[in-house]
């Protein structure tokens, strides 16, 4: 074997195992979910679990319903709150903003990347919660705040991917437009952000990934009440929530409840990924 | 009509380049003009004192070596230089006798003075929707009528017969040949006056270009066409006025058959012989 053969050799299993790394702790991370948390769905019984509207474990009641359905408020309210401004932010800075306006914004928006969520649930309760107390007697802590907050949390993500979507779209789309008289507004709005619809959705995927797998900023000013909010008031539990809160002094049946609240979580994330990215394909088409 | 024939004779007496003096005087007015035209990308001088006549329902060619100037010519005409940073312009453009840069509303100029690119560029959208898209602009929303200018304009683009059973399909799916003729359709749905077409037929093959040409022969009928082409062949076959184009100038211009057979300078006589370029 000569010398050149040999090092593509090396190169080759290098990458391979590297590459290897990321599958096999997917892997690792489904097969410790799956393991610990079927087990006691199938103790609780898979209705009980899925179903059940009453979570205490002191009593042996393990409902997570209420924290699937405030998972899927806070994240619908998110995506309602953080996914236009997003959109219409990134569109500002692809396609209007001059460079030197781009260039003072963009670096704002990588810094509200860079914010730890736990100093967002802190503004969250320092500032949010105390203004709708004010404005509502005797709520605080709510759906309301956690969509709120999520929403400008995802801003970053649904901005990055946007903006890169659109600067992608080809500049003779946009050229023809304009050749036929539309105005800068009409080639943009009518041409280059359809031209960059499956960026666009993906940029949504992700930010609904961020907003229903976020726990602290979540937890810091959702209430945690393990109960269907009746209003966008009430408090909210969703289920990353409900594993981090527990986790620390659960044990035996409860400990593993809470493992299978993450599998729910993991499949509900898997679901709404699959879904929209046929969505996107469907529309890319 | 009297006015626009003022405008060709303004020109041509103005014009400094005496190459133009002698051809210029066709019966057929101009319908757009450009007068001592200068452009500049900052310290480049991509064009010098141009003095071109476009007579109304004929065809004319620019021609001449890459960088020479024609397609930036061709851009000034419908002002989309205007999206090039440090792009600055001197002279006149003129369209029906109105100053294009001074007079004339830059979408409105677009509309009466349509452009086929280089590149086939149809909207990742439907057919129907990408023929559409002009008229919309313009404010045409009856669906009965743009069902009918959809259908007029692929008829004039000569590709009804072949779209017609697929106009919600994607344009994307066509081909390249296909692609480039639905931009000769959207560009013919707003009814432009005059249509640019810049090298429009460089990225197709031999039987899509042959199919453009026939085109182009046809639209002479109604529309005045200014086309960019490297191919002096076609030049030859489509146009009925040339331009011959070297570092920013015109050299020579006029009637095709005298630019090609009797050219007056050396330098033209060479290119159209192919000895450079």
């Amino acid at each position: 074997m000569n010398s050149s053969a040999l090092r593509e050799g090396t190169a080759r299993v290098l990458f391979s195992a590297a590459a290897a790394v990321s599958v096999v702790a997917v892997v690792l991370i489904c097969l410790f979910l799956f393991v610990n948390g079927v087990p006691a769905m199938a103790e609780i019984g898979v209705p009980e679990f899925l179903l059940g509207a009453i979570w205490r474990p002191a009593n042996g009641l393990y409902g997570i319903f209420p924290m699937i359905v405030g998972s899927i408020y806070v994240t619908v309210g998110a995506v309602i709150v953080g996914v236009p401004a997003g959109l219409l932010c990134a569109i500002f800075l692809s396609r209007f903003a001059g460079a030197r306006m781009a260039m003072l914004l963009a670096p704002g928006v990588e810094l509200l990347a860079g914010i730890p969520s736990v100093v967002y649930g802190f503004f969250g309760l320092i500032i949010m919660v105390p203004i709708i107390r004010g404005l509502a007697p005797g709520h605080g802590p709510s759906l309301l705040v956690a969509a709120l907050l999520l929403g400008i949390m995802i801003l970053p993500t649904v901005i990055t991917v946007a903006r890169n979507a659109l600067d992608a779209v080809p500049r003779r789309y946009y050229e023809g437009a304009l050749a036929l008289g539309a105005d800068h507004e009409r080639a943009v709005f009518c041409v280059v952000v359809p031209a960059a619809a499956s960026g666009l959705l993906a940029a949504v995927v992700l930010a609904v990934g961020r907003a229903i797998g976020e726990t602290m900023a979540v937890i810091m000013v959702a209430g945690n009440q393990p109960v269907i909010p009746g209003s966008l008031l009430d408090g909210v539990r969703t289920l990353t929530a409900n594993i981090a809160l527990e986790m620390g002094y659960a044990a035996g049946l409860h400990r593993e409840a809470l493992v299978a609240t993450g599998v729910v979580l993991f499949v509900l994330i898997l679901l709404i990924t699959l879904f929209l990215n046929a969505a996107r394909k469907r529309g890319g088409r | 009509m009297a006015e626009m024939a003022s405008v060709a004779e303004r020109v041509t007496e103005e014009g400094k380049a005496p190459a133009m003096a002698a051809s210029t005087v066709d019966l057929a007015p101009a319908k757009m003009a450009v007068a001592h035209l200068g452009l500049r990308y900052g310290d480049f001088s991509a064009l010098r004192d141009v003095n071109l006549v476009f007579p109304e329902r004929q065809v004319t060619a620019l021609i001449g070596p890459s960088g020479c100037g024609k397609s930036t010519l061709l851009r000034c005409l419908n002002r989309m230089n205007d999206l090039v940073a440090g792009c600055r312009v001197t002279g006149s453009v003129l369209l029906d006798g109105q100053d294009a840069y001074r007079f004339v509303d830059v979408n409105d100029l677009r509309r009466r003075v349509g452009m086929v690119f280089q590149q086939p560029n149809p909207f990742p959208m439907s057919i129907y929707d990408n023929v559409a898209f002009g008229p919309r602009t313009h404010g045409v929303k009856r669906r009965a009528d743009l069902d009918e200018i959809v259908e007029r304009s692929l008829r004039d683009a000569a590709i009804w017969d072949e779209l017609k059973d697929r106009l919600r399909k994607n344009a994307l799916g066509l081909s390249g040949g296909q692609q480039q003729r639905l931009c000769i359709a959207r560009a013919l749905a707003v009814r432009p006056e005059v249509l640019l077409m810049d090298e429009s037929t460089s990225a197709l093959d031999p039987i899509s270009t042959a199919k453009i040409e026939e085109l182009v022969r046809q639209l002479r009928e109604r529309y005045t066409v200014v086309m960019v082409t490297h191919n002096m062949l076609q030049a030859l076959r489509v146009s009925d006025r040339t331009a011959f184009f070297l570092m920013g100038e015109v050299v020579e211009a006029g009637p095709t058959d005298d630019v090609f057979t009797h050219p007056r300078d050396g330098r033209t006589a060479d290119y159209v012989a192919g000895r450079f370029g």
